[in-house]
This record gives C-alpha cells, structure tokens and sequence, in this order.
C-alpha cells in the first residue's frame, strides 16, 4: 500500500484540510501504513453477512413531534468567530 | 486513618455523612493537592475552584436540611470531553481552546443534581484520539507512577488525576480503550458501560456508534455509586436504552453464586508480555479459589478487531469533525480569502497531526470507489466479532484477560508510528465494536508499574460486572496502592 503525495492532496481537499508541503509526505507515509494494517480484513470471507451498524440492533425511537428547544441563538453565538446582527459572517460567495 | 486523598468515594461520602468532614474541607483538600501536584502531571486543562466551592457550600447547605443523597459534596474531576455550562471544554483542541460550553452534558447535569462537586475538567488526547495522552494539544500528561512514562489515553488526565490523589474519582470515555487502558496503567478500577447505558448528550463525539462515558475510580463500589447516577435513558441521545437501571451498589454482594468465567484464548497472544500474563493468570487462579471456574473460549475473529476499528472509528470521527468549519464556534484562521480557503485553512490550524489522520483515513475509505471495500467491509466484520462475543457468552458469565499487552511505556515510545499506538488497544476495541460493558482493575505490578484485570460481560451486565470486580478487591489490595510520590 502506498499513496502518492497528489493522492494525499486529493483526500485533503475533500476533508477540508489545509496540509502543507511537510505535511503532504508525512501523512502519506502514515496513512499509508495505517491502510496496510486495515488491508488485513481483505482475507476475511464475509459472504452473506449483514453489515452491522450499531451495537444495539436498536431501531430509531420515535417521538411526538412537539417544539421542546426554546431560542438559545444569542448565547450560542457568543462561541461564533464572527457575527453581526444574529447573521454568521463568512467570506463573501455572491459577487 | 485513611488520608482523604487515599480514600475512596464510599469511604469519603461515610466521612462526609458522620461529620468528620465537610464538603468545603474536602473540596479545599483536592484544590490544594492540585495546585502543589498538578504541575508536575499536567492533568488538569481547567481547575474551577470558585464554582467547586460554591457547590460544595451547597452540598453542605443540602446536608443540613437533611436532603443529602449518597454522593452529596463529593468532589469529582472530570474529563474535558464534556460539556459542563460557562466552562471551557476543550477536548484537548487547539480548536475548541476557547470554547465556553453553553450548557451541560447529561453525566454533568445528573451529578450536579446528586451534589457532586467539579474540581476541573482533565487534558486528553486531543477530540479522545490516542492511547497515551500525548496529542494534547495542552501537552502530555504524565504518569504518577513513573513520571517518564505516559498514563495512557484518551482519559489520562483523568487516570492520572485519581492515581495521583488529586481528585478520588473522575469521569472519562471510552470509544476503543480509552477508560479501561488508561487505568490499567495508572492501577485504577476503569468501568465502560454498556453502548447506550450512559446519555451521550454534551459529549463532544468522536466515532458515534462506539463512544460510551464512564468513571475511573479507586474501587469497583465508587464505579457502582457514580454508574447508579448518571445511567439511564435520555430523549437528547436518541441511543440511550430504556432499560431499568438496577441499584448497582445493592448487586455488589449479591449474585455469590459459581461463577462460569471465558479466558478468550486470543488475550494471550504472542504480543501480551510475559509478565503481564502472569500476573493476570495470578487474578484468574484467585477467582478459582473463590470458586469460580475457567473455561477456555475461542474469540476467532478478535484480532481483526484493530483493522475493523481503523475504518469504522475514522469514518465516523471524519462525519463528525466537520462540524468544524470555523463558522459558528472554534477556531478561525486570520484573513481568509475567501469561504474554501476559510474552512481549510481553520480546520488545518485548529486539528492536530493524529487528528488530522484520522480525519483523512475516514475521508479515504468512505470516498467513491473505496466504501465497499473498506467500509462495508469493517462493518461486516464487526458483525463477525460481536457474533464471537455472543457464542461465548452462551457458555460462560463473564470474560477475563488483560486490559493491554504492557504496562506503561515511556513519553515518546510510540509516536513516531501510528500502527504501533494502535495495537496497544488490542484487547479492548472488540468491547467497543460490540457494545459490551468492560471494566479494568489493577491486578499486579510489573516492576513497579500496575497491571490491569480487563472483566467483559454481556449487554447491560454491568451488575456482574461490578460484583466480581468488588469480590476480587475484596480479597485483594493492589486496587488500595498508591504512587510513593503521591501517597
């Protein structure tokens, strides 16, 4: 198993990570080792078995659908980088 | 006379509720034992000494009235993972460094209502990723046994806390290992709930399907006391389980009867050292002389657990994670240029390298054309090892091997490969993949370093869990010992 360092840039970019150049080889180095370790269960016949989910078998509870969250925007944004008047701020999209 | 400090959480409610001590007196202990210790471990990423005063006058306040409950003005720490209101919690991120939590987590929540009182919140490997505490972005902890040496992870500020005498009891999770390895390495009782047992509400998530919160304390009764109070269904974490939760202090005497225990035959594999087998041998002989008997049981799939964790936990840690775009909380980077270069380079900033990995090992494997392989393939696997666990316990009650291969290991040992981090979680993941509740004592020294007894039962067997634990420790001492340093 190995990845080449434009392999590494490519799952980066889709995870949303900034990597630099240091980076790029040291990950590729790694992750590279860690998919080997997993490539163990490739051995494994799993013919017919159910993937499984969740530990539980537990379906979905359900629930009536009332309002139970009252308007908590303000104190959550205290945690915001930015905001103004209640809106997130973010570089501009729309030219 | 015990000092407070090596007392347990039952031994402390005892001095609380005869008057010998108050809250505040006890509260002020801990505090003290942390500001002339702390530096040293680096436990604590918080110490909340103003709020852990002002409950302890009101849990003493409580004890007047006469409405105090068994965990009333006992002093806790616990582990930066959970929310607790206008406090930071961190998880050990350089990304959440500045995160003031807007309200509480359901174990904060329930043992607040039971009086408990905070004394801080503990570092961790960074978002409960690593197996010896030292992707903190607050730095490593360090071990009270051996300060060279790493307590183990993610809740090793937590361990390290309780070894040290800096708090008697504290909260962690475990979503691969990381109660049961760190106390196994710091000779603490570590208890793993049942997937579903505890409210996940306020816990910072890391992989969704495995992570479960528990305690690590000085005694199997101290992880019955807390266990009995934060246990229980909750509508806010829709995998929290309707079932009864039973009076677990009540059950550590009962159920005497011939215990049936599964020795899994691969929990002595090639990679347990020699003198950690012999020591967990020593704890099985024991429970035969109290008239258990010890079967030998197959786990044929358990050794594909560390492969079939690296798909599942990453995938589910890279789903999570993206919660953190530098947008609504967290870290943001300066200037960005525009909304891509805003997420990238915030998420860049604010991960760590082992975060970071793990981040993109989950991206990899869930990515178009890899699922099958990967993904789907880890998830059928884990079928084949929670069916492993199943047709043992057909046969016998509990299961018992070691808690990890080793003892402590020294800083530094094992960061330069990831893989070999990995596979000191060897015997505890499957706990995890299957839901099971899992526990670790301390059952032995190896050169001055503790050893962990790892007890697995089935779903919602914590009852039997927590009684052959306390039947052990009370045949035993190695669970009453302390570091020299710390005594």
């Amino acid at each position: 198993m190995s990845l080449t360092n434009d392999q590494v840039r490519g799952i980066a970019r889709l995870a949303r990570l900034s990597l630099d150049e240091a980076e790029v080889a040291e990950v590729a180095d790694k992750l590279a080792s860690i998919l080997g370790m997993v490539d163990q269960l490739q051995a494994t016949d799993t013919a017919g078995v159910v993937p499984m989910a969740h530990p539980l078998d537990a379906a979905q509870q359900l629930r009536a659908d009332e309002v139970i969250e009252t308007d908590h925007r303000e104190e959550y944004q205290r945690n915001a980088p930015l905001t103004e008047q209640g809106l997130y701020l973010v570089p501009r999209v729309v030219e | 006379m015990t000092a407070l400090h090596a007392d347990t959480l039952a031994g402390l409610a005892a001095r609380l509720a005869s008057g010998e001590c108050s809250s505040v007196e006890l509260t002020r202990h801990f505090l003290a034992r942390i500001a002339v210790h702390d530096a040293g471990l680096n436990c604590f990423v918080s110490v909340l000494e103003a709020r852990a005063l002002a409950q302890a006058e009101a849990a003493d306040r409580r004890r007047a009235r006469g409405e105090a409950g068994p965990l009333t003005g006992l002093p806790i720490a616990h582990k930066d993972i959970f929310c607790a209101r206008d406090t930071r919690t961190t998880c050990g991120s350089r990304m959440l460094e500045r995160f003031v939590s807007p309200y509480d987590a359901a174990v904060v929540e329930r043992l607040d209502a039971a009086g408990v009182v905070t004394l801080g919140k503990t570092n961790m490997d960074e978002f409960a990723m690593g197996s010896s505490n030292e992707t903190s972005y607050f730095g490593p902890v360090r071990n009270p046994w051996d300060p060279t040496r790493v307590p183990g992870g993610s809740s090793g500020g937590s361990a390290a806390a309780v070894a040290a005498g800096l708090a008697p009891a504290a909260t962690g999770t475990d979503t691969g290992g990381s109660i049961r390895q760190p106390a196994a390495l710091t000779g603490l009782t570590g208890l793993k709930p049942t997937y579903g047992r505890v409210s996940r509400w306020g816990m910072v998530a890391f992989a969704s399907s495995l992570d479960q919160a528990g305690t690590l304390t000085r005694s199997a009764e101290d992880a019955a006391l807390l266990l009995a109070a934060i246990a229980g269904a909750d509508r806010r974490d829709s995998t929290s389980v309707e079932a009864e939760v039973p009076d677990y202090h009540a059950a550590l005497d009962a159920g005497r009867g011939r215990l049936r225990i599964g020795v899994p035959r691969a929990f002595f594999d090639d990679g347990l050292e020699e003198a950690v087998a012999v020591a967990v041998r020593e704890a099985l002989a024991e429970y035969e002389r109290q008239g258990a008997e010890l079967v030998e049981v197959e786990l044929p799939n358990l050794h594909l657990s560390v492969p079939t964790y690296y798909v599942v936990a990453p995938a589910e840690a890279s789903s999570n994670l993206s919660r953190f775009d530098g947008v609504r909380f967290g870290h943001r980077c300066e200037a960005p240029q525009d909304l891509l270069d805003l997420y990238e380079r915030s998420r860049g900033e604010g991960f760590g390298a082992e975060v970071k990995r793990r981040i993109m090992t989950g991206t990899y494997v869930l990515s178009a054309g890899y699922y099958d392989a990967y993904y789907l393939k880890a998830q059928q696997v884990r079928q084949l090892i929670t069916a492993d666990f199943a047709r043992a316990f057909e046969r016998v009650d509990l299961l018992m091997g070691p808690t990890t291969p080793t003892p402590a290991f020294a800083l530094g040992a094992k960061t330069a490969d990831p893989v070999q981090m990995y596979l000191n979680d060897i015997y505890t993941i499957g706990v995890n993949l299957a839901g099971l509740p899992g526990i670790s004592i301390p059952c032995g020294e190896v050169a001055g370093l503790p050893v962990g007894l790892q007890i697995i039962a089935p779903h919602f067997g914590e009852a039997a869990l927590l009684g052959a634990a306390h039947r052990y420790q009370q045949a035993t001492d190695w669970h009453r010992r302390l570091p020299a340093a710390y005594a």
